[in-house]
């Protein structure tokens, strides 16, 4: 357990320097464009809002900046995370939390599948080594280096404005109402799968690639000889002695490149103009409601956190020798 | 080139290229994915130069011709406002470039001091700046990128690179830090060590040029990283939308609604000089890899020839090509 509990406390730290780093940059800048935002909208803006963004944008000089930093915390952990101006008057962290679940629907689910049908064709790949599946991997690398979002243009354009197949935006039918009926979820299922598709196929092949390779490391090493010495089956083989190996620096290669992840879906959604959390941040952005901007970045960045340590467990459960020590 | 190929158990190879290890220093160049890599990287490299020289229009000028498919005038199209998309594209190479290369030099030296000041101290230090390089690497790159720049004045080339290395440097040091703990107990580091050499002779001149390859790779990483980071933050519109660069181009495509309107040429062709320039740097990757751990060479056209020797390419083996 000494290996969970060495990366709960990394998590921690990570967590608060974000947090940190959050509550500097604005303060770091020169000349605060939320004193611009708070003037133009004046008279609109409740006193309780426009203390919540003092504190979040450091807007009173007067205080020390420690005393920044405290109430800055408190303010987070009341849940505070000040007004949204592009959504005026919803509280940013209102926005965040309607937002957040198309996102990790739409992200964590298709993260999750290119993740393992990566690694699957992968194995494949890297087993097959030197016979025609090498093919594909001109084609894998010419897919991991094309921006997402481009690819998200060329699936609009082919299959909704060309083939009129699938919707091109939103997450589901402008004309219903959100609510658990079949008409409302048969529409997000269909507005999703465009989206969701093109960050699967912009994403599996960084998986394969690395799969590939672990996998034919792996099987020159002594105990795959072994076991195809002892006559086991191909395919006994393949998943319970390569696979099994090559797939752990996979899955702590899926801890670390998540954030990588993250910011090329987050573009995605804006492609989409999908309503999860990367659209809000480019909504933010263009209309440089700061509050908003900071607010998701904190938010990505926690919930990347959480998906780490999902990850970490799921690596801990895998591999026993992280489970021996202590 | 006369490769041939040769199925050897890996010892006996070692030795082999070891011997010649004078004539191999260029070896990595020899390989077909890093010669591809490299001439694909070299011709954008030229555009960037000569781009603004060879534009046949003014990319900012506005034309009669609005919204033209391709045609003899304009090889690309025009966009809404009449402006000719080839020499919106050729001039921004070189914001492309420039950043992704400036970004790169910056976040590789930063990820050099780091990484390898972490490895080779070892201890407190260590644990400190592992922890600082695995924090960066954990928060989302992009959404940090945007809330500084976004509340940046200004956000010029120069800024941007600096923000991108800032960001971008995590990676690099941590395979950095992996490599100089592995090479810090080797004997010849121990051995200068003991003759009373100086720290910085040691990390100059010992582990340094054993690094080279892992450096050279992390640094076109990073170069990719910066690009795609540069081109997305254009796209969406939080650096300068003045400055061309290809990311630009897709901001007014996609400001102007230019899919709706079915203009496939006004954004097709900058994704694929995106593409293109990021697959040649992977490509030069993959060449590096392949330098560094043979068990990955022999692909492509190497099974082939290995398939008329009827020899299956599987298990325990690490074919290595050996030119005769």
């Amino acid at each position: 357990m000494r290996f969970l509990a060495r990366r709960f406390i990394f998590y921690v730290i990570t967590a608060w320097a974000a947090i940190t780093i959050n509550f500097f940059i604005p303060r770091a800048m020169e000349g605060n464009p939320v004193d611009a935002l708070l003037a133009r909208y004046q008279g609109q803006v409740s006193p309780d809002a426009i203390r919540a963004l003092t504190v979040l944008f450091g807007l009173d000089k007067n205080q020390s900046l420690w005393d920044q930093y405290v109430q800055y915390w408190q303010l987070l952990f009341s849940g505070n995370l000040g007004l949204s101006f592009t959504f005026f008057p919803t509280p940013v962290a209102t926005v965040v939390q309607q937002s957040l679940p198309w996102t990790l629907g739409l992200v964590g689910l298709s993260t999750v599948i290119s993740f393992f049908v990566g690694t699957l064709i992968g194995t494949a790949i890297g087993w097959k080594r030197g016979t025609w599946a090498d093919g594909l991997l001109p084609v894998a690398t010419f897919f991991s280096a094309v921006p997402y979002f481009w690819l998200g243009l060329l699936a609009i354009m082919l299959f909704s404005l060309t083939l009129k197949l699938l919707p091109a935006a939103q997450g589901y039918d402008p004309g219903l109402i959100p609510n658990l009926d079949f008409i409302f979820i048969g529409s997000v299922i269909q507005h999703g799968i465009l989206p969701a598709l093109t960050i699967v196929l912009s994403s599996i092949a960084g998986w394969m690639l690395g799969m590939r390779n672990m996998m034919v490391t792996v099987t020159s090493e002594d105990y795959v000889s072994v076991a195809q010495a002892k006559g086991l089956s191909e395919r006994r083989i393949m998943f319970g002695y390569a696979a099994r190996n090559a797939i752990l620096p996979q899955i702590s290669g899926f801890a670390l490149s998540l954030g990588f992840i993250v910011s090329g879906t987050l573009v995605m959604e804006m492609v989409f103009s999908y309503p999860g959390i990367g659209f809000v941040l480019y909504q933010a952005v263009s209309a440089k409601d700061y509050p908003l901007m900071q607010g998701v970045f904190l938010v990505i960045t926690l919930s990347v956190l959480v998906a780490n340590i999902i990850a970490d467990l799921v690596y801990t459960l895998l591999d026993p020798r992280t489970r021996q020590e202590g | 080139m006369a490769i041939d190929l040769t199925i050897t158990a890996p010892d006996v190879t070692t030795a082999a290229v070891a011997g010649r290890a004078a004539r191999h220093r260029f070896v990595f160049l020899r390989n077909g994915k890093a010669i591809t890599g490299v001439a694909i990287l070299g011709f954008f490299a030229i555009i960037a130069i000569i781009g603004q020289f060879i534009a046949p229009y003014d990319p900012d000028t506005l034309g009669p011709d609005i919204m033209q498919p391709p045609s003899a005038a304009h090889w690309l199209g025009t966009t809404n406002l009449g402006q000719d998309i080839l020499s919106q594209l050729l001039i921004g190479t070189r914001g492309v470039m420039i950043v992704g290369f400036a970004a790169g030099i910056i976040a590789t030296i930063l990820a050099i001091i780091i990484g390898v000041s972490a490895g080779y101290a070892g201890g407190v230090v260590d644990e400190v700046l592992s922890a600082v390089s695995n924090i960066f690497l954990v928060i989302p790159a992009l959404p940090l990128i945007i809330i500084i720049t976004g509340q940046l004045p200004g956000g010029g080339e120069v800024v941007i690179s600096l923000v991108i290395a800032v960001t971008g440097w995590a990676w690099g040091s941590r395979i950095l830090r992996a490599q100089t703990l592995s090479l810090r107990k080797r004997d010849f580091v121990e051995a200068s060590r003991a003759n009373g050499e100086s720290i910085f002779r040691i990390i100059g001149f010992e582990i340094l040029p054993n690094l080279t390859a892992i450096i050279v790779s992390s640094f076109i990483g990073t170069v990719t990283f910066a690009i795609l980071s540069q081109i997305t933050l254009a796209f969406i519109g939080v650096t300068s939308i003045s400055e061309w660069n290809w990311g630009t181009i897709l901001f007014w495509a996609q400001s102007n609604q230019a899919l709706a309107r079915g203009a496939w040429w006004w954004f097709v062709p900058a994704g694929l000089c995106i593409a293109l320039l990021g697959m040649s740097l992977a490509l030069i990757n993959f060449g590096i890899d392949e330098f560094i751990n043979p068990r990955l060479r022999s692909t492509g056209q190497n099974a082939k020839a290995m398939r008329r020797r009827g020899i299956v390419a599987r298990i325990g083996f690490t074919p290595v090509v050996r030119k005769r």
